[in-house]
């Protein structure tokens, strides 16, 4: 579900049209007709599960046994069980963790950071580098779980071999570490292509002034680069800390393990509604999951609206 | 071939815009009719109501005695070329030219000899399999022209026609133009703000502002006499002189100087009248000697203009211009003085002609 | 000087360090399926075709890859068509609400990600008998990426010129000839980039098609992966960086082609 691109900004909308714009005679009636399937298929899948999930949340429901067959209103029974939950706060608290660590500063400064490195090159080696970073992202997400499996392997993994480590067992004592890591990896490409067009919308011309006064790289980039890329700045970060938030590959690395100790929110309400059962309380998990995804996204959405 | 008339047609856009307001107008049949005017007036809004894009909101559009003011716009049997040409990027030139038969179900065999036909007409012969893509500017205008012929409709639309070419190839294009109108005879209407394009291709012309119709003519008409300071000061590759000025008796007292009443506007003025004299800068006699009924000033500035001069006069702080022909431009900083012709000036009394 | 050189060794360390980082856990993905008898070692290969060979006999993997091809390109299908469709009208038409409309389509595309679905999906699929349904499977995926897909044909329409559609139309074209005859072969390059764009979101997916299909001989290759290292005690390594370097290639190539030919990436917008 979650996009592999950024909704695209919201165009300035204007009613100014000085000409008919319907250029093939469409009229209004055809038009509904055009719209009627995907506005069908949206409404059936996307909107509906999510009103649902709403309806779910307050019944007890379960996947078998009694309230399987009839499941009884709860109201808001499942939304106490959950708060006073204490997997469900610690799930919560490693989500923070993991968004904080891996998107607000792992994919941010390290997307940054190669943006910046490459600004002005051209040649293989930027092509080299962003290449890699790329296939990082775009690679199936199971064969990349897996390759870090293999990478992080206790005995043979290739970190350890190169680190002189043999016998860490990454993923079992470092779990929150791992997938940190692992996260950042794979989505770094967005947050470096971003900063890499917004580098290049900085105007060249303040560059030079700034360096024909004296200024170093870390003051170019201070005073010139940094108030030009302000606004993309936060707009990636809201972007990508939605994504991180709702993304399921941790289960890939370690299915929310050891004992729960990498299990972010996604894999906490798959564990509990899906495999334990219990699609009330995960229903409602799940509703608090989108209420939090729309307040980011309709943030986001402002931000993007009154830069224009 | 078919003439077309509007009667009180009016456009309001859903702001309340008037883009047109209440236009009259008659183009006989077979003429080459031009809608000139600054952006915004609305010319283009009119030739898209013609050709049924945008819809009346009162009034009505009748071609060749049809009223087609309700019909959608495949059914008015008119063409049109649109600014941009609008050659379908992924047929061939032969498959555009065709394109309004086969929606006309012709057969496709037939369909491809009328549009070989055609283009062989406008000298496309040899461009019949390529893209536009592959076209030139102007070869792309011919293969528009020719789709637009293959249609044989009752009157041509045509969309600023020459402003997608550069400079040197849209006087080509303008003669081509009007030789094509003439032979093929069909009524045709075409939008322009470009006042030396509609004078020089029209049979007759209307020039337009903010949604009225300010004068229409022939561009002899237009040129010599226009009805009002809009169009006075619209037409003309030089601007013409509008001068405030005040009738004394017989005579007109214009920034400062004696000139005599025009021929058009003799006795038809009132001692005392406020008034506007407008002479255009190619109908004012430069010389270095003063002269009885001229302007009289100082040369400020010289502009060249190829096989002519345009002197800027500042008679008493008002500029007047005047066009001197080649080996008499004078110095800047010279006495000088432009009599104006009396059988070419004009006066304008609250903006319209008198 | 010194600083220069300073700073030029300084930016090849880094380069050298990001490679590292971005190199070092793809290198089993192109060793291991060449080495016979692999291990989570990265070795050099004796380059055997052995895995292969295994691969092709394994019952599931090779169907799964099918399956991945069924998912991505019957989504695909549907949402280029249902999206045009809706792009089109959308752009074109001044219909009430539109901007409400794209506004809310935006947003839905947003919030309701897999994560925040899967259990509505999930039991709304088992009330209905929808689990294995790899038709089922389609059409949620499909719902899932229109929204994004309408907004971005749609956009791309907007600054697709108008006079084509108008030009047709004079010359008699009803509205339905003209989106067959000028708009469709028009907009075809942004009909290419959302169907590439939703066969790379749909071959990776794993989680959809790990909720609602569960017969194995149904499971596209997302799953079978999964399923090739949890099922059982050793995970099959010869299989799995096999069959995980067959089931990468496409998308790479994907890619690859793509860039070429548009020359823009995946990050929001139509590049005209």
């Amino acid at each position: 579900m979650a996009q592999a691109i950024s909704p695209p900004e919201v165009a300035a909308e204007s009613g100014k049209e000085r000409y008919s714009s319907d250029a093939a005679g469409l009229g209004k009636a055809r038009a509904g007709v055009f719209m009627a399937p995907a506005l069908l298929l949206i409404a059936a899948f996307l909107v509906f599960p999510a009103l649902w999930v709403l309806y779910l949340g307050l019944t007890n429901y379960r996947l078998t046994g009694v309230a399987a067959a009839e499941p009884q209103f709860v109201g808001l029974d499942n939304l106490l069980d959950a708060a006073s939950n204490p997997t469900f706060w610690s799930s919560t608290w490693l989500t923070v963790e993991f968004v904080l660590g891996s998107a607000v500063i792992g994919q941010v400064v390290l997307g940054f950071t190669i943006a910046w490195l490459l600004r002005d090159k051209r040649g293989p080696i930027k092509r080299v580098v962003e290449g890699l970073v790329i296939l990082a992202w775009i690679l199936p997400s199971a064969i990349v779980s897996f390759l870090w499996v293999a990478l992080l392997d206790r005995d043979a993994g290739t970190l350890n071999a190169l680190l002189g480590m043999p016998g860490m067992a990454w993923l079992l004592d470092h779990p929150m570490l791992s997938i940190i890591v692992f996260n950042t990896w794979r989505g770094t490409a967005f947050s470096m292509m971003l900063y890499g067009a917004a580098l290049g919308n900085v105007p060249p011309s303040h560059l030079e002034s700034a360096r024909l006064a004296g200024a170093s790289g870390w003051q170019q980039l201070r005073d010139v680069v940094f108030p030009h890329i302000r606004g993309h700045i936060l707009t990636n970060l809201l972007l990508i800390s939605l994504w991180t938030f709702n993304d399921f590959s941790p289960f890939l690395l370690t299915a929310g393990g050891p004992d729960g100790k990498s299990e972010v929110l996604a894999v906490h309400v798959y564990k509990v509604a899906l495999q334990g059962g219990e699609l009330g309380y995960g229903a409602a998990v799940s509703t608090i999951i989108l209420l939090i995804n729309l307040v980011v996204a309709v943030f986001y959405l402002r931000l993007l609206r009154s830069k224009k | 071939m078919a003439a077309i008339e509007l009667r009180g047609l009016t456009k309001v856009y859903p702001g309340g815009v008037k883009a047109l307001d209440a236009l009259d107008l008659v183009i006989p049949d077979g003429e080459f009719f031009a809608l000139l005017g600054p952006s915004g007036c609305g010319k283009t809004t009119l030739l898209r109501t013609i050709a049924g894009l945008e819809t009346a909101t009162g009034g009505a559009v009748v071609i060749g005695g049809r009223d087609v003011t309700g019909v959608q716009p495949g059914g008015r049997d008119v063409a049109m070329v649109f600014q941009d040409y609008a050659l379908f990027p992924h047929m061939d030139v032969t498959d555009n030219i065709a394109y309004p038969l086969r929606i006309k179900k012709v057969p496709k065999g037939t369909r491809r000899e009328k549009a070989a036909e055609v283009g062989a007409r406008l000298g496309l012969e040899h461009l019949m399999d390529r893209r536009p893509g592959q076209l030139s500017g102007g070869q792309q205008q011919r293969v528009a022209l020719a789709r637009v012929m293959a249609t044989q409709a009752q009157a041509y639309l045509f969309d600023e026609p020459l402003s997608n070419l550069d400079a040197r190839l849209r006087l080509e294009a303008r003669t081509f133009l009007k030789k094509l109108q003439r032979e093929l005879g069909v009524t045709t209407v075409f939008v322009t703000h470009d006042q030396a394009e509609a004078l020089a291709m029209a049979d007759r012309m209307a020039v337009m502002e903010a949604g009225h119709i300010r004068q229409i003519g022939t561009p002899s008409e237009v040129f010599q006499r226009p009805a009002n300071t809009f169009v006075a000061a619209f037409i003309g590759s030089t601007p013409m002189n509008l001068l405030d000025g005040i009738v004394r008796g017989d005579t007109l007292e214009v920034a400062g100087c004696k000139v005599a009443v025009p021929d058009s506007a003799a006795g038809l003025l009132s001692d005392g009248e406020q008034i506007v004299y407008g002479v255009r800068p190619e109908y004012l006699a430069y010389s270095a000697e003063p002269a009885d009924g001229a302007f009289g000033g100082k040369v400020a500035i010289v502009e060249n203009l190829g096989a002519a001069h345009l002197v800027t006069l500042d008679v008493g702080g008002v500029s007047v211009q005047a066009v001197v022909p080649e080996g008499s431009e004078p110095a800047v900083g010279d006495d000088g003085f432009a009599l104006p012709r009396r059988d070419r000036a004009l006066i304008y009394r609250n903006g319209e002609l008198v | 000087m010194t600083r220069f050189v300073l700073g030029r060794i300084g930016f090849y360390t880094m380069i050298a360090v990001l490679l590292a980082f971005f190199t070092i856990p793809l290198l089993w993905l192109v060793t291991a399926p060449f080495t016979s008898d692999p291990t989570y070692e990265v070795r050099v290969p004796d380059f055997t075709w052995d895995n292969f060979k295994a691969v092709v006999e394994h019952p599931y993997a090779l169907p799964s890859l099918w399956n991945s091809v069924v998912l991505s390109v019957g989504t695909a299908l549907l949402v280029v068509i249902f999206s045009a469709l809706a792009a089109y009208a959308l752009s074109r038409v001044r219909v009430p609400g539109r901007d409400a409309l794209l506004y809310a389509l935006l947003l839905l595309s947003s919030i309701i990600t897999g994560t925040a679905a899967m259990v509505p999906l999930f039991q709304l699929a088992v009330e209905l008998n929808l689990i294995d349904s790899q038709m089922g499977l389609i059409l949620i995926l499909t719902g899932g990426l229109l929204p994004a897909a309408i907004f971005m044909l749609k956009d791309f329409m907007d600054s697709t010129p108008k006079s084509y559609e108008e030009s047709a139309r004079v010359f008699g074209a009803s509205p339905l000839q003209i989106v067959r005859h000028v708009v469709v072969p028009v907009v075809r390059p942004g009909l290419a980039t959302i169907a590439v764009w939703s066969v790379a979101n749909v071959w990776g997916n794993f989680l959809m098609p790990y909720l609602l299909l569960s017969d194995v001989e149904k499971q596209p290759a997302a799953v079978i992966t999964y399923t090739l290292y949890t099922e059982g005690g050793q995970a099959n390594l010869s299989m799995l960086s096999t069959f995980g370097l067959l089931y990468s290639i496409p998308v790479v190539l994907m890619y690859l082609f793509v860039s070429k030919k548009y020359g823009f990436r995946f990050h929001g917008g139509i590049k005209r």
